[in-house]
């Protein structure tokens, strides 16, 4: 599926990274990597930096120290538009929609960086630019059927509810056809139901589109069950890396999460 | 048809063309709130700087003139002018927005503000503040055709107005709505971040609506300026364009061109029929006054997005 799959099986690769607001450490000499076509998440306490991570991956903050290797192409920071038109697509914590515009034209919004055709053309809607427009709007609709969407196409999606946006957040992201996807919280503030709609798209989109991901997620239980590989920040430091079993009996992530005591 | 009805029709008919040149300088006020949520005050100065320029590309004693000798045709004043715009808004992306994103909208509003007076301080440097007459070749004067045919009196000028007006709206209509630019402005306009996220540039968008802007301000001066000359008092149209968005809607294109006609229409018919009751010289105040009316009891406008807040 990727013409650019990396030979050693490594997608993207965070050396040393160090970013700080003014006096405050957000993240301190972080490194790890996430693997081709792996699930990968990010857990950890709240005010840990993740978030701040999925943000210097994608290009919205520039760390102050390290480099981002990706697809085997390092530089010591991204830039959203760089990173979006590499094939890297992302959702956020707090939901961010088009809000004025329908479910479709928010995922049409998606296939941005993959349209190509003169805006002259586009807007006398003929010839080359009209089949592009079909071919990108099939797409769309695609993706509309596979997070099962078909019902709210037309609706803003100011008017829908937490859920729905939250699919349609995923739905604008993966109309990207991404080879990397950025997950922050993806579950957050759902029912039971809802969530296991949710790790199902996950799961899905990892194994249909062949897709790799990166996902923070606060559920332990979704956790474990879905990722391949985990990262454990605390204080903006990587207190663990591995399998979930690995992570799970490391004591060091046992403190992070239930507190130990300084004398 | 009895004189009342002509009289009628031709106090119509010269409120729809005010209200279409309203229209047209709203227009520039519309794009800009769509795609960035700024104000831009500068939008009057806009008109006066485009026109200026354009004189300038054309008349003889202007820069041109005076260094090579030679003044540009119309057309090609014109489309150096554009060119001239666009680099106008290329400078204040690069110079003035850039620094300033993520700002509240009050402190890009001041910015704009300030926009203004910069832009009218360089205008007024480069080509002087006397009062030019602009003229591009539109012709003056009564229309025959509707005189002789219907026995109505209206100018040729403001129909010309009212078709480049008319062309311009669904010109943009179709830009908007139907290429990927227009789609990536509209996603700007709703949120940055996710716009980041799937790849649009703001910085290329932010230099495309205000050249957009630029290019509509072109029109506007262009039209007022032929009606009563270009000179200062070109930026003060702006402030007419105020109850226009109101009545309208700050981020609706066809809010800005019913809210227009709405005013233009508006305001002569209240001179004529109410102005002998209250004094006369209503039609200065009356769009303000409309503009109150409405805040008072639809704030968003006919057209704009319903404020709703989501508790």
């Amino acid at each position: 599926m990727n013409p650019e799959r990396p030979p050693n099986g490594v997608l993207l690769e965070v050396h040393n990274i160090s970013l700080a607001f003014g006096g405050v450490k957000a993240i301190e000499d972080v490194s790890f990597d996430i693997r081709d076509g792996e699930i990968r998440a990010i857990i950890g306490p709240n005010g840990a930096g993740k978030s701040s991570m999925l943000n210097v991956i994608n290009g919205f903050y520039h760390p102050q120290q390290g480099s981002i290797t990706y697809k085997g192409e390092t530089r010591s920071q991204m830039k959203p538009h760089h990173a979006a038109s590499r094939g890297i697509a992302r959702t956020f914590q707090n939901i961010a929609l088009f809000k004025g515009m329908s479910t479709l034209d928010n995922i049409m919004t998606g296939r941005n960086t993959l349209m190509k055709k003169n805006v002259i053309w586009q807007a006398l809607y003929y010839g080359p630019a009209r089949n592009e427009e079909l071919k990108h709007r099939e797409f769309a609709e695609h993706i509309i059927d596979f997070l099962e969407i078909q019902a709210i196409r037309k609706t803003p999606v100011g008017r829908l509810p937490y859920g729905m946006q939250k699919r349609v957040e995923l739905g604008r992201a993966l109309a990207a056809e991404p080879d990397l996807l950025l997950l922050d919280e993806p579950m957050a503030g759902m029912n039971v139901e809802e969530k296991e709609d949710m790790c199902r798209f996950v799961l899905d989109v990892n194994e249909e589109f062949a897709t790799t991901i990166a996902l923070i997620e606060h559920d332990m239980g979704v956790v474990m069950d879905i990722s391949d590989r985990v990262v454990v920040l605390d204080y903006g430091k990587k207190i663990a890396d591995g399998t979930p079993d690995e992570v799970r009996g490391n004591q060091g992530v046992i403190d992070a999460y239930l507190g130990v005591s300084h004398e | 048809m009895g004189g009342e009805v002509i009289f009628f029709l031709e106090i119509v008919i010269s409120g729809v063309m005010a209200g279409v040149m309203y229209a047209l300088v709203a227009l520039g006020f519309v794009l800009i709130f769509k795609a960035s949520g700024i104000f831009n005050f500068a939008q009057g100065v806009m008109c006066l700087f485009a026109a200026l320029a354009l004189y300038d590309f054309m008349a003889p004693g202007g820069w041109v003139d005076r260094w090579f000798g030679f003044t540009f045709p119309v057309w090609m004043a014109i489309v150096l002018t554009i060119g001239v715009m666009v680099v106008v808004a290329w400078l204040i992306e690069r110079l003035v927005l850039q620094h300033l994103v993520k700002q509240e909208p009050i402190i890009l509003f001041m910015a704009t503000l300030g926009l203004a007076y910069v832009l009218e301080g360089v205008g007024d440097i480069l080509f002087g503040s006397d009062v030019k007459p602009l003229d591009i070749g539109i012709p003056q004067g009564a229309s025959d055709w509707a005189l002789d045919n219907y026995g109505i009196y209206v100018e040729k000028l403001e129909l010309v107005a009212a078709i480049t007006g008319a062309v311009l709206v669904t010109i943009l209509g179709i830009f908007f709505h139907r290429t990927r630019i227009g789609r990536a402005l509209r996603a700007v306009a709703d949120d940055h971040q996710a716009a980041l996220s799937v790849g649009i540039s703001l910085r290329t968008i932010w230099v495309i609506v205000w050249s957009v802007s630029g290019i509509v301000a072109l029109v506007a001066g262009i039209m007022w300026g032929s009606k009563s000359g270009v000179q200062f008092s070109l930026s003060l149209i702006a402030l007419k364009a105020l109850p226009v968005l109101i009545l309208g809607g700050f981020t609706s294109v066809p809010g800005a061109i019913v809210g227009g006609l709405i005013i233009g229409v508006g305001e002569k018919l209240a001179e004529v029929y109410l102005g002998p009751f209250v004094g006369g010289a209503i039609e200065n105040w009356f769009a303000y006054m409309l503009a109150l009316v409405f805040l008072l009891f639809r704030p968003q406008g006919l057209f704009g997005e319903r404020i709703i807040e989501r508790v």
